[in-house]
């Protein structure tokens, strides 16, 4: 037995190693896709996350039915936390839920590429530049795609804004009418809690080349999170004016807003 | 009734495995000519073989001579061969008067092999590029100028002269038995420089089935600009460790590390323009070109590896 091999038998349990081989995935021989991800390596990040996602976030998640089992979808999240973990969380949350589990490609901002290894790493567990092209690309092959249309304006936000949605872009919505994806919002609680930042240094973050340079603890707090599905929308796609595509891109910010509220009123306390 | 005359095609880059493949699909029905820059190779007596430079005046008398009706122009000096104002004679100006020549003595179809790296390797390439993509290469190094320039030129005649049915292939990194380029050698060696921390990914094709690809090409005058590649892809640290290669990382970051230490090295199968090629991806949709051309690749990923893993000390 290989190295490899041995270390797989060890780390990956056999129920997740079924679990991921179940899903069907348009993959190379060599279990690669055009973007990067690794069927195996997905395995081992699927490991971790289930840790992360079950002992240390103790994720609730209500409504991830709402996905469609199969065909092109749009998930569109808020987006907070310094961090992208509430990308992880919600492809977690979609990639183990027992019916019909499908593992979706988060779109991941422009710096990370750019990152050694983690680059990498975030390609192989499925993450991908956030590119209008690879956004089409994917929903052409029926991917379920998470977008957060906040950008680094939701995730680089203080403390003192948690809760509060930036601007969204409307990139997400030309897409989800020109393929036909209907678009299921995620209202994401718990995770602004998790690296409060109170001040952003952005002569910092611009010598250092990244979008944002907050003032935190170096620490991930063990915030309780909160994901609420809500039902799909659906839009036509009727050749519009940019004023009324931005009508459309404010309803699902106010179903994301109104499922946020949910998620507040559910939450007993932060930890 | 007349016998119906073979067609006449001239073949440049005869000394590269990929038109000798090219050469022996397609001996039987037509007459061919090759010709090269670099060297005169043998092809058999039935083929005539030439060693030119296309700039000069004695390459005219080969269309006088031979009356070609097609030209597959695979003769692309690549970029780790010769200086690169040598490159740029051959690969431009050679090119240029190639077409200039087509269009004066009436050919009727033309294939020109270009390369995947004139989309230029940069961290915010999407996957899948498909053929209407801006070419960044140039951008990124002097050295791919002349890949750049090529296709420009190429795309100027497919449009100007639609008679001489111009087809542009740009294919991903071919390799097989035979081929010298810089993807080749590193899959061939034993030690493989990587870039710490990045493995991008990668499409490779067999050069048997890019010489399929270029005959089919050939046989079907629809002019454009075609990706050539397999729906297959690969991270490069992966394809090294299937090729058996032991992987030698060189420190990625600051970025200009790497070009400091690959400039000083100057190793000739890991050149320090191509650096980027070897940290983000170019990942290529060869999807309209199966479409257009029925074109389906026969040699799997593995088995391209596995040919590299089993002939490690060529004889």
């Amino acid at each position: 037995m290989s190295l490899a091999s041995y270390l797989k038998s060890k780390l990956i349990p056999a129920d997740i190693d079924e679990h991921i081989n179940r899903i069907r995935k348009p993959i190379g021989s060599l279990g690669y896709d055009p973007w990067g991800y690794n069927n195996e390596a997905i395995k081992y990040g699927f490991t971790l996350t289930r840790q992360i996602y079950e002992k240390y976030f103790r994720v609730e998640a209500h409504g991830v039915e709402n996905v469609p089992a199969e065909g092109p979808v749009l998930i569109i999240a808020n987006h907070s936390g310094q961090l992208p973990l509430d990308g992880l969380l919600i492809g977690y949350a979609l990639a183990s839920r027992k019916q019909q589990p499908r593992i979706p490609r988060a779109m991941i901002e422009r710096f990370f590429p750019t990152v050694p290894w983690l680059g990498n790493l975030l390609n192989e567990f499925g993450a991908v530049l956030g590119d209008p092209v690879n956004c089409a690309k994917m929903l052409a092959n029926g991917e379920a795609v998470i977008v957060f249309p906040e950008g680094v304006r939701g995730s680089g936000k203080l403390y003192q804004d948690r809760y509060q949605l930036k601007r969204f872009g409307n990139g997400f919505m030309h897409l989800a009418m020109k393929y036909k994806a209907p678009i299921v919002p995620v209202g994401v609680v718990g995770c602004e809690e998790t690296i409060p930042a109170i001040a952003n240094i952005k002569p910092l973050a611009k010598a250092l080349g990244i979008p944002y340079a907050p003032v935190a603890l170096p620490v991930v707090l063990p915030a309780k999170v909160h994901l609420n599905f809500g039902p799909p929308m659906y839009f036509d796609d009727l050749e519009i004016p940019e004023e009324l595509v931005t009508e459309r891109v404010e309803q699902v910010k106010a179903e994301i807003s109104r499922l946020i509220d949910k998620g507040l009123s559910e939450r007993k306390k932060l930890f | 009734m007349a016998k119906q005359r073979r067609p006449h095609i001239l073949v440049t880059g005869a000394a590269g495995a990929l038109a000798q493949r090219v050469i022996s699909q397609l001996r039987d029905h037509c007459d061919l000519v090759a010709v090269d820059f670099r060297e005169q190779v043998y092809l058999g007596d039935d083929i005539p073989s030439y060693c030119i430079d296309f700039t000069k005046r004695v390459f005219e008398d080969l269309f006088r001579r031979y009356e070609f009706d097609g030209v597959i122009h695979l003769g692309r000096i690549q970029s780790s061969q010769l200086t690169r104002m040598r490159r740029y004679n051959a690969n431009v100006l050679g090119t240029q008067k190639l077409l200039d020549l087509s269009h004066k003595y009436g050919i009727k179809r033309v294939v020109v092999l270009s390369t995947y790296h004139v989309y230029g390797a940069v961290a915010y390439n999407p996957a899948l590029i498909d053929e209407s993509a801006p070419l960044k290469a140039a951008g990124l190094s002097a050295d791919l100028v002349d890949s750049v320039e090529l296709e420009n030129l190429a795309n100027i005649y497919l449009w100007r002269y639609p008679e001489l049915n111009i087809t542009i292939l740009r294919p991903c990194n071919i390799v097989g038995p035979g081929v010298r380029n810089t993807m080749s050698s590193l899959l061939g060696s034993e030690n493989a420089p990587v870039l710490a921390g990045f493995s991008p990914m990668m499409q490779f094709i067999h050069i048997d089935d890019m010489a399929d690809a270029i005959v089919k090409t050939y046989k079907k005058p629809v002019r454009g600009v075609y990706n050539v590649a397999p729906e297959d892809w690969v991270a490069y640290q992966h394809a090294l460790k299937l090729c058996g290669c032991r992987r030698i990382p060189i420190p990625s970051i600051p970025p200009v590390v790497p070009n400091l230490i690959l400039k000083t090295l100057k190793l000739k199968s890991f050149p320090s323009y191509l650096t980027a090629f070897f940290k983000y991806p170019v990942v290529i949709d060869g999807r309209a070109f199966a479409r257009e051309f029925e074109f389906k690749p026969n040699r799997p990923l593995k088995e391209i590896f596995r040919f590299y893993r089993e002939n490690k000390r060529p004889v």
